[in-house]
């Protein structure tokens, strides 16, 4: 596993206590698991993902994660309704492994609040947590 | 000359079967033909299964070479925490081998089944005596077979009350197959977090419990190895709303003869017979999870039950509100007669055994603790759990000490497990291992933590003896590859 200093955290995407990244492109909000969740589930071998269409609430269980160690939930960032999943990972889960905030995002979905967004962490909120765990 | 642990000595290589056979070879010969050949319908043949042929040498090689690759608990001292791996006595598997046992047709007629039904009478009678509640069954087939039906009691209970609840209390330190019987049964999980001392409190309990809730599904002791101390408590808030108390008694090795389980206000119990009670499981046989219950929920047990009428046994299946039949025929029999053998011949020794069990976890828990991170460090039952906190620092984790525990001989106790201890090593001696044999277990695990310090590209390299090293655990995984 890696120093917290090895791991990549991007500017302008927001960030959970549990985990998970959300990014804002107009009233459409991407999803992912972060670079230090990745890293500390080890290599990931298996994502479920919702269906299209499905609703959940912010915190609601959207899909789960299996690694060689665990399988974990994830967990929304904000409520709204999944327009697209990420169905290479289907294939491909490593992906979320290699690039967790590229080609290993997982679902897209319709905001219902776009003030949700601003109860997130910042970067620079989310490396203080990750500094004191 | 005394022997140091660890491995030595000669590993044979072995290919697969397939690559063995050679046509024309033979391991058997049929018995001289004493019905006319006829030929089955055209219709009814296929293309024959692809087997090499072999003679009874090389089969006999191949699988004593593969045995001999493998670890067993009667090779080594195997602390696989929450699995309970004792030691088998093999007079349980004289008792299964009697051939009044062993050669019984499962389509007898009760009848002429007298010996076999009065068998597992006297079991349920004895397991409801150590458990402390009134009533048994012995037909499901392993723990989480075990669960589902006292997941499926739950709902027949309910239903007999007019009422259909949608929700379980899960506590974070149950068992991982807990929510999925409940699930299985329509029941949404609800899990419930323990506290700052690893067990659950009954005010998180209280505020979680509503009349949507069918009850709560305890591990006792908990996956920490921890007493669920507030049981009692909790049980009253729980029947308070009218739900009920399951216990997950996977871990009952801890508490045979000292807990009575129906005191403590549980209603329904699933028993592991295959760690418990000694019967060989894992790679060794199959397991059986009976289920014992109070009585308010007796009639809810699945059919056919044993019954004793005028002095005979009989397979009754005139229980109405039964949640059904959930075995073919009646459960793993052998596995119920070796459970019978042990029970016996231990007699009110049984309370040693956890009392010894539970002396030996915290014997290592004391030894290793400094060495090992301790996260809950209060006395525990008969399973400890540790994590790999002092050796982050080394970059040395959970699974390289696991896997160079492998190269002093010992099989890796639990890892990763329970998921509320990051990185958790959970170990459980039980009652099976002697104090050299503890004793040699901490001073492995201090030198493997030295090693960590002085050399750690050994641990990441480990193991190194095995005949196999680290396997692709990933890749078996990603893209499994299921043929021979």
């Amino acid at each position: 596993m890696k120093e917290i200093n090895e791991l990549n955290f991007p500017d302008g995407l927001r960030y959970t206590d549990d985990h998970e990244w959300a990014k804002s492109d107009g009233d459409k909000v991407k999803i992912g698991i972060t670079d230090y969740a990745q890293d500390q589930l080890g290599d990931i071998v298996f994502v479920e993902l919702p269906e299209l269409g499905e609703t959940f609430a912010k915190g609601e269980e959207f899909g789960t994660v299996e690694s060689v160690k665990a399988v974990s939930e994830i967990y929304m960032p904000v409520s709204g309704e999944v327009v697209s999943i990420n169905e290479e990972l289907a294939d491909a889960p490593e992906q979320v492994n290699e690039d967790p905030y590229g080609r290993g995002w997982m679902i897209e979905i319709i905001s219902d609040d776009s003030a949700e967004m601003d109860s997130l962490k910042s970067k620079a909120d989310y490396l203080g947590m990750l500094r004191g765990l | 000359m005394k022997e140091t642990v660890g491995t030595t000595g000669l590993i044979l290589n072995e290919p697969l079967l397939w690559e063995k056979g050679k046509k024309g070879r033979i391991g058997f010969s049929l018995p001289r033909q004493d019905v006319p050949p006829a030929s089955p319908d055209p219709s009814l043949m296929g293309e024959g299964p692809d087997f090499p042929d072999l003679s009874e040498v090389d089969v006999i090689r191949h699988y004593t070479r593969l045995s001999q690759w493998n670890f067993s608990v009667d090779s080594g001292m195997y602390p696989l925490g929450s699995c309970t791996m004792k030691y088998n006595p093999k007079t349980n598997e004289n008792q299964a081998n009697l051939r009044g046992f062993a050669d019984a047709h499962p389509l007898l007629p009760p009848e002429l089944s007298q010996g076999t039904l009065k068998m597992m009478s006297e079991l349920e009678e004895l397991l409801a005596e150590i458990t402390g509640m009134d009533s048994v069954s012995l037909q499901p087939a392993a723990g989480a077979h075990g669960e589902l039906t006292g997941m499926l009691v739950f709902y027949a209970y309910h239903k007999s009350k007019g009422s259909r609840r949608s929700k379980i209390l899960i506590p974070d330190t149950a068992h991982g197959t807990n929510p999925a019987s409940a699930t299985l049964c329509g029941f949404k999980s609800v899990p419930v977090k323990s506290n700052d001392q690893g067990i659950l409190s009954a005010e998180t309990v209280a505020e979680l419990m509503d009349e949507d809730t069918a009850g709560i599904m305890v591990t006792n002791p908990n996956t920490l190895g921890l007493f669920e101390e507030n049981i009692k408590k909790i049980a009253e808030i729980v029947h308070g709303k009218d739900g009920l108390i399951y216990c997950d008694g996977a871990n009952m090795n801890a508490l045979m003869g000292i807990v009575n389980m129906g005191d403590i206000g549980v209603d329904v119990l699933h028993l592991n017979l295959h760690k418990t009670f000694s019967t060989p499981h894992g790679g060794g046989g199959p397991g059986a999870g009976p289920v014992c219950v109070k009585k308010h929920l007796e009639p809810f047990l699945p059919v056919p039950r044993v019954m004793e009428k005028n002095g005979k046994y009989i397979l009754s299946e005139d229980f109405p509100q039964s949640v059904g039949k959930l075995h073919g025929f009646y459960g793993n029999f052998g596995v119920l007669i070796k459970a019978y053998s042990y029970i016996l011949s231990m007699g009110a020794d049984l309370k040693k055994v956890s009392q010894l069990a539970v002396l030996n976890a915290n014997y290592i828990k004391e030894k290793l603790k400094g060495v090992l991170y301790l996260p809950y460090d209060r006395p525990c039952m008969h399973e400890c759990v540790f994590s790999d906190k002092n050796q982050a620092a080394q970059k040395v984790t959970t699974l390289d000490m696991a896997k160079r525990l492998m190269d002093y001989g010992f099989h890796p106790p639990t890892i990763y497990f329970p998921l509320v201890v990051h990185g958790a090593i959970m170990v459980e001696p039980t009652e099976t291992e002697s104090k050299e044999n503890l004793d040699l277990f901490i001073e492995t695990f201090k030198t493997i933590a030295e090693e960590a310090k002085t050399n750690p590209d050994q641990l990441h390299e480990a193991p190194t003896s095995p005949k196999v090293r680290r396997l692709d655990e990933t890749t078996a995984a990603r893209h499994p590859c299921l043929m021979g």
